[in-house]
């Protein structure tokens, strides 16, 4: 019964194709943005919390500047960290390693071709080593890591290993010229996510300072305590005891200090929030789409009064029109919805497709829960039968004489 | 006996102040097997008449006795119930559903009496091969002709095998020729049982009535 009734409200919405065609558009812009906005926002959550998961919830990164205000190691700042912090911290209790790290960009020759890509600059003691493997997700594909007593040697990163870089792939032994000192590459790496960190050398240490010329400055300190459940109280006090070193009032440090916990809320803050605008925006075009299929039925109702006049006349009650009509606008919805998540799962794709291109992370995927499909698809269905609910509602109240009248 | 009467209905449309009375103390009495026509100048109350005696309105005042049966106060929920299954309507303008096939049409009253799909075609293609479209069961209304659409208008009114059939000026968009055709079927459908309801103003086609009501200003003359 209720087939026969879906059967004749899809002829009724296919003899107005144009219409329907036009109605649906409303709903499945709004449907496609809102199943590709949270499905990157998904995949988007999912890599930052994979991101800080390699980190490890138990360390902490301290980095010279004050607040947030651009990528570690960038700002413009006078404050300058040194071993002179390393040595305080490493006098704090709870604490199982603390790792200097430096990084900046170089200016890198290969088979005569120039590029300038970021130099990372290790510290190799064994106690410090697994920090660093995991703080920076290193791992070696081909050849060796840099061992302890190594000079002139590096590890080139998957970028350039597979010819992203320079023309010419990078391989386990060729020569690199690194700020016009000569290196060997002794180990390449596999991939660790993003293109910048995979367009990275890693050099010892000590050898940095040296190429670089610069004997004082860390760039970023890695401390990784020995009890995850108190990074957060161990975080205070370094910077309790980095503050009073430096003579600074609360509120004026110029070093920023976060434990991975903390990276992640702000990101995920910052994200959720700009998230949750766009998908406003969003919910905004499906109610203009819901008012469109009502626009839509309402006229449909006018145009077929005499329709409908003629079936009431025939042996239909109220309640037939009243289902009919609902279930036009209810396939509308729900048309435009499945068109919708067809085009924002699409939609999705590209984007990732686009970021691995350009942006080169391969963390970001696009992630479809189920709960996001049937949602968007009962979501358009309920939108659709919302909008159609009041002039169904006319349709079915009509008296059958003066809709039989009506020309 | 009377398988339908109208006892003093009155019917009064009010246009502002004017008082309108289409149907002035009508009454009358159907008995099972007739064949009446009513006949009446322009506005003289007949289609409202015939939608009282099709249960598609209600009564100002009187009463409406369906098989002894007082319709006049029931809601439209339960008139369609009883048109659905009692009355078979054919219109002057034939009023098919223009987005449907001509068996479509014919199906659509027992689809809201839930017959299955089945049984449905099958006594839609037999009612349809009866009054002689046998070869236009996919034809849209405006791919027949007129006659044609009146043909299926009337399989369409046969369709739930009602007891009763009202047609309202069945040959008023036809030439007198269609038009004789479609009042053959009805003579037809009238010898085998059916009881007939039909307005005209032709003259000529009183010869097959078994009575004959002349409505004026919403009374009949003729009592
Ligand atoms: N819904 C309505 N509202 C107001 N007046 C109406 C309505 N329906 C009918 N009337 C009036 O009632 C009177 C009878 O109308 P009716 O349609 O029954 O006439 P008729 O005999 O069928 O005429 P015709 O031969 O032209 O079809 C007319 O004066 C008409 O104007
Ligand atoms: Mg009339």
């Amino acid at each position: 019964m209720i087939l026969d009734f879906i059967t004749l409200a899809f002829t009724n919405l296919k003899k107005r194709q144009v219409r329907s065609w036009l109605t649906m558009l409303g709903i499945f812009i709004g449907i496609a943005a809102v199943v590709s906005l949270i499905s990157l926002g998904q995949g988007l959550q999912d890599a930052i919390s994979k991101q800080f998961e390699t980190l490890g919830s138990d360390k902490i990164t301290i980095t010279a500047g004050a607040g947030l205000s651009g990528p570690p190691g960038s700002g413009f700042t006078s404050a300058k960290i040194t071993q002179h912090d390393v040595d305080l911290i490493e006098k704090i209790g709870g604490i199982k390693g603390v790792v200097p790290i430096n990084f900046k960009m170089g200016r890198v020759y290969f088979d005569d071709q120039l590029k300038y890509t970021y130099v990372y600059g290790i510290p190799l003691e064994e106690d410090m080593r697994s920090i660093v493997d995991s703080m920076s997700n290193i791992k070696v594909a081909d050849g060796r890591r840099i061992e302890q007593g190594d000079t002139n040697v590096v590890m080139a990163g998957y970028g350039l290993s597979t010819g992203d870089i320079f023309e010419k792939e990078v391989k386990v032994r060729d020569k690199l010229l690194i700020e016009d000192k000569k290196f060997e590459v002794v180990g390449t790496l596999e991939t660790i996510g993003n293109k910048a960190d995979d367009s990275a050398i890693f050099m010892p240490l000590d050898k940095w300072r040296e190429v670089f010329n610069e004997p004082e400055i860390i760039s970023m300190i890695v401390v990784q305590v020995q009890d995850g459940d108190n990074v957060n109280d161990i975080a205070e006090e370094i910077k309790l005891r980095m503050r009073k070193d430096r003579g600074l009032k609360e509120g004026e440090e110029d070093f920023n200090i976060l434990t991975s916990e903390q990276l992640a809320d702000v990101f995920k803050i910052v994200f959720g929030i700009v998230q949750a605008v766009l998908i406003g925006i969003a919910a905004i075009s499906l109610v203009v789409g819901g008012i469109g299929i009502m626009n839509t039925m309402y006229t449909s109702v006018l145009e077929r009064t005499k329709e409908i006049g003629i079936m009431k006349a025939i042996g239909a009650k109220n309640s037939d029109i009243l289902t009919l009509f609902l279930l036009e606008s209810g396939l509308l919805g729900l048309v435009g919805g499945l068109i919708g998540i067809t085009l924002g799962v699409g939609i999705s794709k590209v984007v990732v497709l686009i970021a691995q291109e350009f942006i080169g992370t391969g963390l970001l995927g696009a992630s479809f829960p189920p709960i996001l499909i049937v949602g968007a698809l009962t979501f358009s269905l309920v939108i659709g039968s919302l909008s159609g609910m009041l002039p169904a509602i006319q349709a079915s109240k009509l008296k059958p004489v003066d809709a039989l009248r009506y020309e | 006996m009377a398988i339908l009467s109208l006892n003093e209905v009155w019917k009064t449309y009010e246009i502002g102040e004017e008082k309108v009375n289409a149907m002035a103390g009508i009454n009358l009495n159907v008995n099972k097997g007739d064949f009446i026509t009513i006949m009446g100048p322009s506005g003289s109350g007949k289609s409202t008449t015939m939608n009282m005696i099709g249960c598609l309105d209600v009564p100002s005042s009187g009463a409406v006795l369906l098989e002894n049966q007082d319709i006049s106060h029931l809601e439209e929920s339960d008139l369609a119930i009883i048109r659905g299954k009692k009355i078979g309507f054919i219109f002057q303008k034939f009023n098919l559903i223009p987005t449907l096939t001509a068996l479509e049409n014919v199906e659509l009253p027992m689809m809201f009496q839930e017959i299955p799909k089945e049984i449905r075609k099958e006594r839609a293609a037999k009612l349809l091969g009866m009054v002689g479209l046998a070869g236009r069961l996919d034809h849209r209304p405006n791919e027949l002709s007129g006659g044609e659409q009146q043909r299926v208008a009337i399989a369409r009114a046969l369709s739930n095998d009602p007891e009763i059939i009202v047609a309202d000026e069945p040959t008023g968009n036809l030439d007198s020729k269609t038009g004789v055709n479609v009042m053959d079927f009805l003579r037809q459908l009238n010898k085998q049982g059916k009881t007939i309801i039909i307005v005209t103003h032709n003259e000529e086609l009183t010869k097959y009535s078994s009575k004959v009501y002349m409505l004026r200003d919403g009374k009949i003359q003729n009592e």
